[in-house]
């Protein structure tokens, strides 16, 4: 991947550039998951220390997405939804790139350390070079099960924020990471349903690619189902009370729901992906949903 | 080069300038901020 060339770059780069470099709405769901992660948490936190725990998280996250970038920069430029990122529209050269990320990945993780302490900081380098070296570079241009261990990378952020308060990991930080990596494969394959023809022509082997389009509709499906386990385990555990059980039994309901409005369909027609569209927009509120009932759960009970 | 051009370079590199100065004031306050909870943590222990 380093032997692509783009427009020279005679311009320094806009700082606006820098801030799209780490994709800034991608990184809500991280830091509210992170914030939720940390609210939970038995224990007391300085609000300066939480805040600054959190805008590391993001920082983290900002930073895998710049080396991300970086990486799959002659990715980028052949499919129509990245096309225009900064790298591949040429508006900012990849060596900059390199080091915003790398820079930022050091600064979020000694930031982490000196603020909170150094398992949160611990968990947050791994989980930013999980995403840089083992998704990104190694798991993503090979296997079309790519996402579903690559997305343990963005199962990572209520971990962090768990680990910063108590300095620890206890099981609800493990099941709310579960939650996350399982939630992974059918929201990503319901977007991957609809955006087909674009990884097609990057060469990226996503399952509706590689497997077909019927292959990844059972595949959702079989994911939901264990991803519906994961969404229960935690009442089912007592790690969390009863309104987190109910709004995870009703909202578990409604995603079974869609996914299997879409694991019947026969659809290969972008354009007419109303239900994968509908299930890819609900597994955001889903997961929204979920964690912040785990927080409401946890205030109401102290 | 033209001047033209000269002179978009000198707007692009002011605005990074600004940005960086920006931040790093924001970074001063914060440590400062984390400086204080620190200390003030120690001091219930």
């Amino acid at each position: 991947m380093t032997t692509a060339t783009f427009a020279p770059v005679s311009m320094p780069a806009d700082w606006r550039d820098f801030v799209a470099l780490t994709k800034p709405r991608v990184m809500t769901l991280v830091v509210f998951t992170g914030l939720c992660g940390l609210l939970a948490a038995p224990g007391h936190i300085h609000p300066v220390l939480a805040f600054t725990a959190i805008l590391c998280i993001a920082l983290g996250a900002g930073a895998a997405a710049a080396l991300n970038q970086w990486w799959e920069a002659d990715i980028d430029a052949k499919m129509k939804r990245t096309a225009a990122r900064p790298l591949p529209a040429g508006r900012m050269d990849r060596q900059a790139a390199l080091h915003f990320g790398v820079g930022l990945s050091f600064f979020s993780v000694i930031l982490m350390g000196m603020a909170t302490n150094w398992l949160a900081a611990g968990v947050l380098a791994v989980s930013i070079l999980f995403y840089v070296f083992v998704y990104t570079i190694w798991l993503k241009p090979r296997t079309a099960q790519n996402i579903v261990i690559g997305g343990a990378a963005g199962a990572f952020p209520p971990v962090i924020g768990w680990a910063a308060v108590t300095g620890d990991v206890s099981a609800l930080p493990v099941a709310l990471f579960m939650l996350i990596f399982f939630w992974t494969p059918p929201h990503f394959w319901a977007l991957a349903l609809f955006v087909k023809t674009d990884y097609a022509a990057a060469g990226i082997p996503m399952l509706p690619v590689v497997s077909g389009e019927v292959a990844t509709r059972r595949q959702i499906w079989a994911y939901t189902a264990i991803m519906a386990v994961a969404a229960l385990a935690p009442v089912l555990l007592r790690l969390t009370g009863l309104i987190y059980g109910a709004t995870a039994l009703i909202g578990t309901l409604v995603f079974a729901a869609l996914a299997f409005q879409v694991y019947r369909r026969r659809e290969s027609d972008p354009t007419r992906m109303m239900p994968e569209r509908r299930l890819f927009k609900y597994s955001i509120l889903y997961l929204f949903l979920l964690f912040g009932a785990v927080v409401v759960d946890r205030w109401l009970l102290a | 080069m033209t001047p033209e051009e000269q002179e978009q370079i000198r707007a692009r590199q002011k605005s990074r300038a600004v940005m960086t100065g920006l931040l790093l004031g924001f970074l001063v306050i914060l440590f400062f901020a984390i400086t204080l909870a620190k200390i003030g943590a120690s001091h219930n222990i």
